[in-house]
């Protein structure tokens, strides 16, 4: 279910318009561009609101994206990669988001460190095709699954804090 | 003894065991050039043959000039094309990324030194063993990137048994939307029949659903149709686990649909559109489902304006619309769950027929104009959001 805070910050995402995937090549480039416009808002009103939790870009046709997601966890931040491939049949089906460097550490993971999302995740992006785009993917999927997740595998010493200086 | 010795004689040890083995494997029956229908023990194929002299099939051997795309190699998949091989169908052409593991070991086909390999190698090894007059084609990638899509598309244009002739027919043995999606878009696009089959999470269900582009709902037409368990959502526990699977529902699930496969590619009997399995009370709703003339799927609509077009075959059908009036009775206790969706909410239940529901419900289509859409995109390039985006 969708809390109070996610609404709040979904209100603020841009919604998108263009019904395209990467199939079609000549109207795939407007839907890119308004993934963009929505993300590069989406992290702005992070940092605005000082909750900024990832980065993400992808390659040049937009089909893969990778990056970087963080979550704080009693002062401390704790960073995975993320990736995931725009499939063919975006935007009726949602990006598969993965942290692979967790596959197999968790049960909420199908193979290649794909997030389990909730059952409420995909009737909630189908009743909103094509207005949800990889923002909201983020905020409705993978926000809620850290939030869940990551206080659960470091209280059972599943992952530990790495510290970036000592390196 | 000295070392060399010990040596020696481990080797002696270990050829003699190799032999056993080189020998095990040459137990492998030679390819049979003509289904014969003779009765002896050592005709693989009299007992199938027999169906003709029982009347249920006319020419049984037709079974060799088909062939079949089995997508998803996994509980359901496996033991389909395991059946369809011991059929002796033409042609089988598997497509999985996955690898096997142990944790597959409760459901059926794979064995445990199979670990590690992938599905559709050891799949095909086990086959071919079974039945060498199976032509076996395997793939291994992800059919729903970007990349292997049109592979796949290609491969079950082009895998029929004559050369440039597609397959006879796509079984989805899948299990996540959104390789369901892929399959239906490919199908869509080149016309070709397929099966839907799924096994619910819990394990308690499982449904297969015949899909003809144009002449019935294509999987993109409504939400998915699932079988009601009538189990009560909020005693349902999800914590930890991604999904329940038993031996049981995934093979009497491929058993469905591959009688459905056999009915389909011999014509006998009746192939059910829609045929669905409720564990729980042992329980088969059956119906089927007109496609959606406002289906998101360009494709779907294209298939549909051309099944319009021909001349229909005379036969009486019992058909209800996806858009059926609700029923009045709530033998399943469907009941409208408060979803809190931020954006669109408005959702009407939809009983589709008894024993049966859609997995959510279909979006609104009516309103036009989104509030709070992106901004104007023509005079921004593309090169410059993903700086943009780059340098946050």
């Amino acid at each position: 279910m969708v809390d109070e805070s996610t609404r709040k910050s979904l209100s603020n995402i841009p919604l998108l318009q263009t019904r395209a995937g990467p199939r079609e090549k000549d109207i795939w480039v407007q839907r890119l561009k308004e993934e963009y416009q929505a993300l590069i808002k989406y992290v702005q009103n992070n940092k605005d609101t000082d909750q900024d939790w990832f980065r993400l870009e992808s390659n040049k046709e937009g089909t893969k994206w990778f990056g970087k997601c963080w979550y704080m966890h009693n002062l401390l931040k704790y960073e995975f990669d993320v990736e995931f491939d725009i499939p063919v049949t975006y935007p009726a089906t949602a990006p598969e988001i993965a942290i692979p460097e967790l596959d197999g550490k968790t049960a909420k993971m199908y193979r290649g460190g794909k997030i389990c999302l909730t059952d409420h995740f995909k009737p909630l992006w189908a009743r909103n095709v094509p207005k949800f785009g990889i923002a909201h993917a983020m905020a409705l999927g993978l926000a809620p699954w850290l939030a869940v997740e990551v206080p659960d595998l470091i209280e059972k010493g599943i992952i530990a804090y790495k510290d970036k200086n000592s390196e | 003894m000295s070392a060399i010795e010990q040596l020696r004689d481990k080797l002696v040890e270990l050829q003699s065991e190799l032999e056993k083995h080189k020998d095990e494997n040459k137990i492998q029956r030679e390819k049979i050039e003509k289904m014969s229908a003779e009765v002896v023990d050592s005709n693989p194929y009299s007992r199938l043959m027999a169906l003709q002299r029982m009347g249920i099939v006319k020419d049984y051997e037709r079974i060799r000039e088909k062939s079949v795309a089995v997508v998803g190699v996994g509980g359901v998949g496996s033991v389909t094309a395991d059946m369809l091989t011991r059929c002796g169908v033409g042609k089988l052409i598997l497509f999985d990324y996955d690898k096997v593991e142990l944790a597959n070991m409760n459901r059926l086909f794979f064995t445990p030194d199979q670990a590690g390999l992938s599905k559709v190698e050891a799949a095909a090894s086990t086959l071919n063993f079974i039945n060498p007059d199976v032509t076996i084609e395997t793939h291994n990638y992800n059919i729903t990137t970007v990349e292997s899509f049109d592979k796949f598309l290609d491969t079950i244009k082009n895998g029929g048994i004559a050369s440039n002739s597609s397959v006879d027919l796509v079984l989805s043995c899948v299990d996540n939307f959104e390789a369901r999606m892929a399959i239906n878009a490919a199908c869509n696009e080149l016309g070709l029949n397929w099966f839907e089959s799924g096994v619910s999470e819990n394990a308690v269900s499982g449904h297969i659903q015949f899909i003809r582009p144009g002449d019935t709902a294509c999987f993109a037409c409504a939400p998915p149709l699932v079988v009601a368990e009538n189990i009560d959502e909020k005693t349902l526990k999800r914590e930890g686990v991604c999904a329940a699977s038993l031996p049981t529902t995934m093979g009497i699930t491929a058993g469905m649909l591959v009688q459905n496969t056999l009915k389909y590619l011999l014509n006998f009997g009746e192939v059910s559109d829609y045929l669905g399995y409720n564990a729980m009370i042992d329980f088969f709703p059956k119906m089927s489902l007109k496609p959606n003339p406002s289906c998101d799927d360009r494709h779907c609509l294209l298939r549909q304006k051309e099944f319009a077009a021909k001349p229909k075959v005379e036969k009486v059908e019992t058909v209800e619309e996806i858009q059926a009036p609700v029923h009045e009775e709530n033998n399943w206790g469907i009941e409208l769950v408060d979803s809190s969706a931020p954006v669109t909410t408005e959702a009407k239940p939809k009983e589709v027929s008894t024993g049966l529901k859609l997995a959510y419900d279909a979006p609104d289509k009516t309103e036009a104009v989104v509030e709070g859409a992106v901004g104007n995109t023509a005079d921004i390039s593309l090169d410059d959001l993903m700086a943009q985006m780059k340098s946050i």
